[in-house]
């Protein structure tokens, strides 16, 4: 059992982790200097016979300086944030010539369309609804055109990073480069209905020449 | 112009109602308004908690029968065996239930009517009709939900947040009387608050004793008035919402179904609109009553009152202008997306406020560990790491991650259970006197408070491991994702620990219940605090004070150079006091 | 020899009878109206079905499972046509109580039947004998809907109040997983198979309207009136468009 984030096998998983670290930095920090305080100050400052409190209402200079800190660092921690927020989601941030893939969420499946040899979705060459099987080619930009049929369900890959709601009535799109060879988990992130927990596909990062040969047999309807 | 209180004046006691009904089902009386919110909140803590204990069976062990399963109808539970419709609607009423039952008025109900009339000097609040009919208007929605769980295909299902499409179709969900219930419901339960809303505003604004200036208010009272204002905002967004999805469901229009022309993200505005501000609706009187209880278990004055004052207006404010950060990954323009993120890191920053000058409080002082104040100090501890770990969901990109994963139930459980609950438990043992003229057992209370805080940390804690791996919110069988095989046994573990917290949870019912009748005999100040309340006897009579307090001082002197004793009572009046100018309608 | 002949004539007519008397039904004196579907035109091409995502239904096929929305058996006759009485049974008629359920079984991740009848008021057992998650989502109309979940292997029992013909039947887990139910008042009904033919038995003399209902090709009525035991043939064609 991992303790720890999943394997990384996207372009961005990296850079959420090293913020997702960070954080845990600052918090664990924040929490052992908060909580070993208020532990040393139970023992410390228990009651006893004898002993009275430090009648005092505060200090105005010590309230700014444990104002002004965590301001300071939790801006810092949003324009950061919003740094990799931006190359990830913005509205600009899907990347020419990404690969398009559909994905057409309903209750309970994942049905995606791959562009047929002319690369481009919607014409008559596209490979489509093949269920709960996510091929990508590795190191390419890859861009999910997602819609549902019915009610909102969310395509999450926890080892790419990755998670989109898919919203009836909208056409969502969202980009990945897959940097490791190999087979992931795709889960619905969102619930939908008595079968949420049943939509699971399997998301296959493979070379270029592999990604190749399934789709051509997925054309044939060879799906493997 | 004269405060509503003279209509209340001297001689009020003498007006006290006889007979079991005026006196205890439909009484006016605050106090007795606030012990009914009591009963009923704590039922309902019970039930959700048993809608939780299924859940847990089900994530622990998977399509085994659950013991005592047998009791649940076959369209639920086959031989016992909880199927995914009867999942996900544990789920939905679990939240239900805590929310909008228990914890809103545990915290609100309770609290709000019973000490605001006796902390601020008042015989009681300004519309006591108006407050009885809170009461009854929140029994009747809770009776409202409590039937939805038995509609023809049972209760609604689509999570406490009730997203549409799925909760506007019940083609698409399989509910349908039950999902409509909820609606009406929550529209009830709204209703009951804004009626409280009405009455903490007005009395804390115009009933207070003379010389209870603003800034001589505990901080419970400014908690429980600033979320007053909170509640009459933020409910009738809710409660237009669920009204919105019941047209929808009944008499066909399309606010939100796409299919037909409306918009799904529609909901989730509105939802959050009114969530948001909920959320500190939910923690807000706590951190009020936990500050109570760490000035009086510290014997000093809170640490930079004003500071505290201006947080919890502060976290109000900043409340209404983060609601966005539910809704990173739903589709909403991420430029939407960076602007929520900045409001939500900034509200950061009062929550750190109050928690250093809890601190500060603490520092220096004479610590009492009653229980009160242990579960005051475990209210702190535990508020410290869920307000933490909101700092990972706050930040965008990470929130791609953990988004609707566990570590978000992590998040929920540790601020509304190891705050709120936490701090619930506290304030009930510490007003209990008042309330009832007996102490709860000490004894137990401690045996209560490290079997709770010992399994309530080993159940949660973990959760944040599973959200960080991905596990996913709302999944009735874990086993069927590869990932989350290897995170079975900890699923188990969890599960295990859930219901030895749920069963440590008999200690404190049995405490309560049973000092109702046995309980040692309370004195009036038991804890020697300084409020209003602890003059008055143990339980506080009708009407309170026959003649209204005067008040010369802040709430939080103990341990001033003025008195030998470490406690100096608000409306002791010692030889260097001045009376304060008398307030316009003010009354003897 | 000839006393031989006679025993087995009679002997051979006791059996025949006796065949004639399991039919659909139970055994029941009454008219009978028997027919073939037949298709003319080219019979459609089934797309393949992908059941690569579940390898328990997938393992249970030597050849890769096709849709079935229109089935054209090799004598050119149509399969999974529902067959039944429309309208013309006396209205002083009332149907005996069924004996036994019908079932209704998940298997390979198909519905078998995949076309079917089922009186008001009969259990139909939604058997799931695959093991793996199924739900059973029934749009009815005039029926109430209802839509539940068989995570395991299990039987789950539902009736019809109201006659309705069809019923969809559908799994939201597996896509191609569609059946029909036809709701009837009466046992007069059938479903065309694998040689195209239907027979409904025991119908009280009278004038019926019969229709034949398929799934992609609608519906046609025929007229045919019965008396006494005798049997009558009622002709069906539905042409490929």
């Amino acid at each position: 059992m991992r303790w720890w984030l999943p394997v990384q096998a996207s372009s961005f998983a990296p850079e959420i982790d090293g913020l997702f670290t960070a954080i845990l930095i600052i918090t664990g920090l924040a929490f052992f200097l908060v909580e070993g305080s208020m532990i040393w100050f139970l023992i410390k400052y228990r009651a006893r016979p004898g002993r009275k409190a430090t009648y005092t209402h505060g200090n105005v200079k010590v309230e700014y300086v444990w104002t002004a800190f965590p301001a300071v660092v939790v801006i810092a921690l949003g324009l950061t944030s919003n740094h990799y927020w931006k190359q990830i989601k913005g509205r600009d941030s899907v990347p020419p010539n990404s690969y398009p893939i559909k994905v057409h969420a309903k209750q309970f499946e994942w049905l995606f369309t791959y562009p047929g040899p002319d690369g481009k979705l919607g014409t008559d060459d596209d490979i489509t609804e093949v269920r709960n099987k996510l091929h990508v080619p590795v190191n390419r930009p890859i861009v999910l055109e997602e819609e549902s049929e019915d009610v909102i369900h969310s395509v999450f890959v926890p080892a790419f990073r990755l998670k989109q709601d898919a919203v009836p009535g909208m056409h969502i799109r969202a980009w990945f480069i897959a940097t490791r060879p190999g087979e992931y988990d795709l889960g619905c992130a969102e619930l939908c209905g008595m079968g949420h927990y049943k939509m699971h596909a399997k998301v296959t990062v493979q070379s270029q020449a592999e990604f190749d040969a399934w789709l051509a047999k997925a054309a044939q309807g060879d799906i493997e | 112009m004269t405060s509503v209180a003279a209509t209340h004046d001297v001689g009020h006691a003498a007006h006290a109602p006889t007979g079991i009904w005026r006196k205890y089902i439909f009484s006016t009386d605050h106090k007795i308004v606030g012990i009914q919110f009591l009963f009923l909140s704590l039922l309902f803590l019970l039930l959700g908690g048993l809608l939780a204990m299924q859940m847990r069976w089900q994530l622990g062990f998977p399509n085994t029968p659950m013991p005592g399963g047998g009791i649940l109808p076959e369209s639920m539970a086959p031989g016992g065996v909880i199927l995914p419709e009867y999942y996900i609607q544990l789920v939905t009423m679990h939240g239900t239930f805590m929310v909008f039952f228990a914890l809103m008025p545990l915290l609100v109900g309770v609290f709000a009517n019973f000490l605001i009339p006796l902390k601020i000097g008042a015989h009681d609040m300004a519309f006591p009709r108006i407050n009885m009919a809170s009461f009854w208007v929140a029994f009747l929605a809770g009776l409202i939900m409590l039937a939805s769980l038995f509609a023809p295909e049972g209760a609604a299902r689509a999570g406490w947040t009730m997203y549409v499409p799925l909760s506007a179709r019940p083609d698409l969900s399989g509910a349908d009387l039950g999902q409509k219930l909820w609606c009406v419901s929550i529209v009830v339960v709204g209703l009951s608050s804004i009626l409280g809303s009405l009455n903490y505003i007005t009395t804390i604004i115009n009933n207070r004793a003379p010389g209870m200036t603003w800034f001589r208010l505990p901080l419970s009272i400014w908690s429980l008035f600033i979320v007053a204002i909170l509640g009459l905002l933020a409910l009738p967004v809710l409660s237009g919402a669920a009204i919105m999805l019941l047209f929808d469901q009944t008499i066909g229009t399309h606010f939100f179904d796409p299919a037909v022309g409306g918009q799904a993200l529609l909901w989730q505005h509105l939802f959050w609109f009114f969530g948001h501000p909920e959320v500190y609706i939910l923690i807000l009187p706590a951190m009020g009553m936990v500050s109570d209880i760490i000035a009086n278990g510290s014997r000093k004055p809170i640490f930079g009152y004003h500071s505290m004052v201006f947080a919890i207006i502060a976290i109000a404010f900043l409340g209404w202008i983060v609601w966005g950060h539910h809704m990173f990954m739903s589709g909403m323009n991420p430029t939407l997306g960076s602007s929520f993120m900045i409001s939500t890191m900034v509200i950061a920053v009062p929550s750190a406020i109050k928690t250093f000058n809890w601190m500060g409080t603490m520092w220096q002082g004479n610590l009492r560990f009653h229980v009160p104040m242990m579960c005051a100090i475990a209210f702190v501890a535990m508020f410290v790491i869920g307000g933490l770990s909101g700092l990972f969901m706050a930040a965008t990109p990470v929130d791609m991650q953990i988004h609707d994963t566990y570590f978000i139930v992590a998040h929920i459980h540790y601020v509304l259970f190891g705050g709120s609950l936490f701090g619930l438990f506290g304030a009930i043992t510490y007003w209990f006197p008042k309330m009832f003229g007996r102490m709860m057992n000490e004894r137990w209370g401690k045996i209560h408070f490290w079997l709770t805080f010992v399994f309530y940390n080993l159940t949660f804690f973990p959760m944040h491991i599973l959200g960080m791996a991905g596990h996913m919110r709302r999944i009735y069988d874990p086993t069927q994702y590869d990932f989350l095989k290897p995170y079975q046994p900890l699923n188990q573990f969890i599960s295990v620990c859930a219901f030895l917290l749920f069963a440590s949870q008999a200690i404190f019912a049995l405490n309560f219940i049973i000092s109702l009748f046995r309980g040692r005999k309370a004195e009036l100040n038991p804890w020697q605090d300084n409020g209003l309340e602890w003059t008055l006897p143990s339980p506080a009579p009708h009407g309170n004070w026959e003649r209204l307090p005067t008040v010369y001082r802040g709430p939080y002197e103990y341990s001033s150079p003025q008195v030998e004793e470490d406690y100096l009572p608000q409306s002791r009046k010692l030889p260097t006091d001045r009376e304060p100018a008398v307030l316009a309608g003010a009354v003897p | 020899m000839r006393k031989l002949g006679m025993v087995g004539a009679l002997a051979g007519g006791l059996f025949a009878l006796g065949f004639a008397g399991r039919g659909e039904h139970a055994a029941q004196a009454g008219a009978t109206i028997t027919g073939t579907i037949k298709f003319t035109g080219t019979a459609p091409v089934m797309a393949k079905i992908d059941m690569s995502d579940e390898p328990v239904c997938k393992g249970k096929y030597t050849a890769p499972p096709t849709k079935e929305d229109v089935v054209v058996n090799p004598n050119g006759t149509l399969a999974n046509v529902f067959v039944y009485v429309k309208s013309g049974l006396p209205a002083t008629y009332k149907a005996a109580a069924a004996a036994a359920p019908v079932l209704l079984d998940q298997n390979a991740c198909r519905y078998h039947p995949h076309v079917f009848g089922i009186l008001v008021g009969q259990t139909m057992s939604i058997k799931n004998s695959d093991g793996i998650a199924h739900n059973i989502k029934a749009k009815g109309v005039k029926n109430r809907p209802f839509n539940i979940s068989q995570p395991m292997a299990m039987t789950s029992p539902r009736t019809f109040t109201t006659p309705e013909v069809m019923v969809p039947l559908e799994c939201n887990v597996h896509g191609w997983m569609k059946g029909w139910v036809g709701v009837l008042p009466h046992p007069f009904f059938a479903v065309s198979g694998a040689d195209g033919s239907f027979k409904i038995s025991g119908l009280p003399p009278g004038t019926y309207t019969i229709e034949a209902w398929h799934e992609k090709y609608g519906t046609q009525t025929a007229t045919v009136t019965v008396a006494g035991t005798e049997t009558k043939t009622a002709a069906f064609t539905f042409a490929a468009h």
